[in-house]
């Protein structure tokens, strides 16, 4: 499989009042599609940083973002916002499903980012169906009309990763998808995210955890702001 | 769509926006009622006025009056857009009651009871005589006595619960004695050395209620020649204190004033070799609004600072919108960094708040109007209410001279307060709603997280 994500010396810091830190140093690194990959490190590391700045949520101080060719950086605001809608489908740690919406309208978001108003009224029907699929596929076909707080972690989690999955990503970049939960439910989560990449999605994890690394085809340590391995 | 249907679920889920609903219900809800009772009252006393004096008025800046105004009145009459025209003489008097110490200082006004009804709207204020103005000076006890027409509060009893006056079914029988200083054209007093002062006793033929305090507090209406002797107009020069005009149908009152003020000049060029020509230089061609300045201006000036003050409110309403969007958009940072990772550009997101702002004004103006309407509708039942309950009266008829306190609503007032209501909204949350749409989804997720 080719390469679709490149990084070539990613630089980051961050000012906190008159100190300045250095989270990232020269991260070089590079994602097939079909690859599971995941990022380990220490708490403060920079695996986060790193997966934002990968997924266009952050810019770095220096260093390219290539994806698919398409240089991140050279990027205007409005192609960025494309491509993340389009390219990129973030799972969080916390969730952040919205509270105001249910379980269906929450997985639905993506797609009506993406359609707007008028285009939203065309392509409503198929997306409402692809995302009831997705929804049955999480284990959430009876969950549809819930809140998100009427759900458990897992339930949550599951969710998010349909919502994730709405805009058929090349991507998939999950920080810390486990961290909310306890062992078993996360176990769960780890399951289907196996599962989607054997149907060749590619998937970035964050996890601090080396056992939920160990389950995933290669692992990217982080320290102190570098690749290690 | 999506951000529509944010925008209404965050107003449904956000109790806060409860408050933020009422804030702009009250402030638009108390300007709707203010302002509509206000203009009602401002432009039922101009209306007032307007009626009380006709479009165009020539008047004299002396007491001493104005010479030859039978022939500008000729002129006038013979104008297309002229529909009518009404001499006046007016003066000041001391007003007495045969037989009692009872006195009081007044204004009397000459007029011919037909032209000026047909140049003002005086017929219409007249007790008893609105259809017949030519009986006016009539008493109808004694027809062939001289007749007098009182403003309506120096004869009658208003009754202070109902603003209604106690009127009999025709004038009886009373006497008025007016005593005045008759002047020379040069001010002096016209009969020096003579019996200085003109005295007159006039019949009750009839009362003018015309809605003006000070007409229908201290004013009587006499026979135009009888006011002219009493006041010395009568030589040796007859002079007039104003000439009223009221325009044809279709000519605006500018207009109007504007050809009278051109045919005024050229008389008073045509005058100016006769005896006491001078007198007309101090002549003045104005409109309603410039003749009834001394008593519109304050009202006026009422209104523009009420104004104002309905401007600070708005000023309060956009801080308290600001306020209360700055809180509900602080406990929404972790969604708009949601949002914004999944794509949606910044202006759609700023979109969402704005949104949110106008449902909050859209439903607060609604509420605000819906109220202010019914308080109007039933404001004088309630006023009566009170009355009737706790012997007070917002508005005292004596000072306001209304029968009920104006109620009606102004839909151009309803639309210009809708639209200022639903932009101090937007306007209290667009500061708010651009912060949001500039936070980076990073920090705002980040937070969140710790």
């Amino acid at each position: 499989m080719g390469q679709i994500l490149q990084a070539k010396g990613i630089h980051k810091s961050y000012t906190m009042g008159k100190q300045t830190l250095t989270v990232l140093r020269g991260v070089e690194m590079s994602l097939s599609a079909g690859d599971f990959a995941v990022i380990v490190g220490a708490s403060g590391s920079g695996k986060s940083t790193l997966l934002h700045i990968l997924g266009a949520l952050d810019k770095p101080d220096k260093g390219t973002i290539e994806f698919e060719g398409q240089r991140l950086d050279q990027m205007s605001n409005s192609r960025l916002n494309q491509f993340r809608n389009q390219n990129v489908g973030f799972v969080f740690q916390f969730y952040h499903l919205l509270d105001e919406l249910n379980v269906l309208e929450n997985v639905l978001l993506p797609a009506m980012i993406a359609a707007g108003p008028v285009g939203w009224l065309k392509s409503k029907k198929n997306v409402q169906n692809k995302a009831i699929s997705l929804l049955e596929r999480m284990g959430l076909k009876d969950r549809l009309p819930h809140k998100p707080y009427e759900l458990s972690g897992g339930e949550r989690q599951r969710a998010a990763i349909a919502r994730a999955l709405i805009n058929e990503p090349k991507i998939l970049l999950a920080d810390e998808p486990t961290g909310n939960l306890d062992s078993k439910t996360g176990h769960g989560i780890l399951e289907v995210l196996s599962e989607l990449n054997q149907q060749g999605q590619t998937i970035l994890m964050v996890t601090h955890d080396d056992r939920i690394a160990r389950q995933a085809g290669r692992v990217i340590k982080l320290s102190d702001g570098k690749i290690v391995s | 769509m999506i951000g529509l249907k944010l925008s209404w679920r965050y107003f449904l889920h956000r109790r806060i926006s409860i408050l933020a609903v009422i804030s702009v219900a009250l402030c638009v809800f108390i300007v709707v009622v203010v302002m509509s009772v206000m203009n009602g009252l401002v432009n039922e006393f101009k209306e007032k006025n307007h009626r009380f004096v006709g479009d165009c008025v020539v008047r004299a800046s002396s007491l001493t009056g104005f010479p030859y105004a039978a022939d500008f009145i000729t002129q006038l009459e013979q104008q297309s857009f002229v529909y009518a025209v009404s001499d006046t003489v007016q003066g000041v008097g001391l007003m007495t009651r045969p037989g009692t110490p009872w006195n009081i200082g007044i204004d009397y006004v000459g007029i011919d009871p037909v032209k000026h009804s047909r140049a003002t709207h005086f017929a219409e204020t007249l007790g008893y005589h609105a259809d017949s103005p030519e009986r006016a000076f009539q008493p109808s006890y004694a027809p062939q006595l001289d007749g007098c027409i009182l403003g309506v509060d120096l004869i009658l009893y208003r009754r202070p619960d109902t603003g209604q006056y106690d009127s009999p079914d025709r004038p009886w029988p009373t006497q008025r004695t007016i005593s005045s200083f008759p002047l020379n054209p040069k001010g002096g007093l016209a009969r020096a050395g003579l019996d200085m002062v003109s005295t007159k006793t006039f019949h009750y033929s009839d009362h003018s209620h015309s809605g003006l305090v000070k007409p229908d507090g201290r004013t009587i209406y006499l026979p135009l020649e009888q006011a002219r002797i009493l006041s010395g107009m009568d030589a040796p020069v007859v002079r007039s204190s104003a000439i009223h005009i009221r325009f044809a149908e279709g000519i605006s009152v500018s207009d109007g004033v504007r050809q009278v003020q051109q045919l005024w000049q050229t008389y008073v060029q045509s005058c100016k070799n006769k005896p006491y020509a001078d007198m007309l230089d101090g002549v003045r061609v104005l409109t309603w609004q410039q003749d009834r300045r001394e008593f519109i201006g304050p009202m006026e000036k009422e209104q523009l600072m009420l104004t104002f003050l309905f401007l600070m409110l708005g000023i309060v309403t956009v801080f308290i919108i600001f306020v209360v969007f700055y809180m509900i958009i602080g406990h929404k940072t972790r969604d708009l960094g949601l949002i914004k990772s999944l794509g949606m550009p910044a202006s759609r997101v700023a979109a969402i708040f704005l949104g949110f702002a106008a449902i909050v004004g859209l439903i607060g103006t609604a509420i605000g109007m819906t109220a202010g309407c019914l308080f109007l509708w039933k404001i004088n039942a309630m006023e009566n209410w009170l009355y009737d309950h706790y012997g007070w009266r917002v508005w005292d008829r004596a000072i306001y001279a209304i029968d009920q306190i104006p109620n009606a609503i102004e839909w151009p007032v309803l639309v210009c307060v809708a639209a200022a209501a639903v932009a101090a909204c937007l306007l209290g949350a667009s500061v708010p709603s651009i912060q949001a749409a500039r936070q980076s989804p990073v920090r705002t997720l980040q937070v969140s997280q710790i």
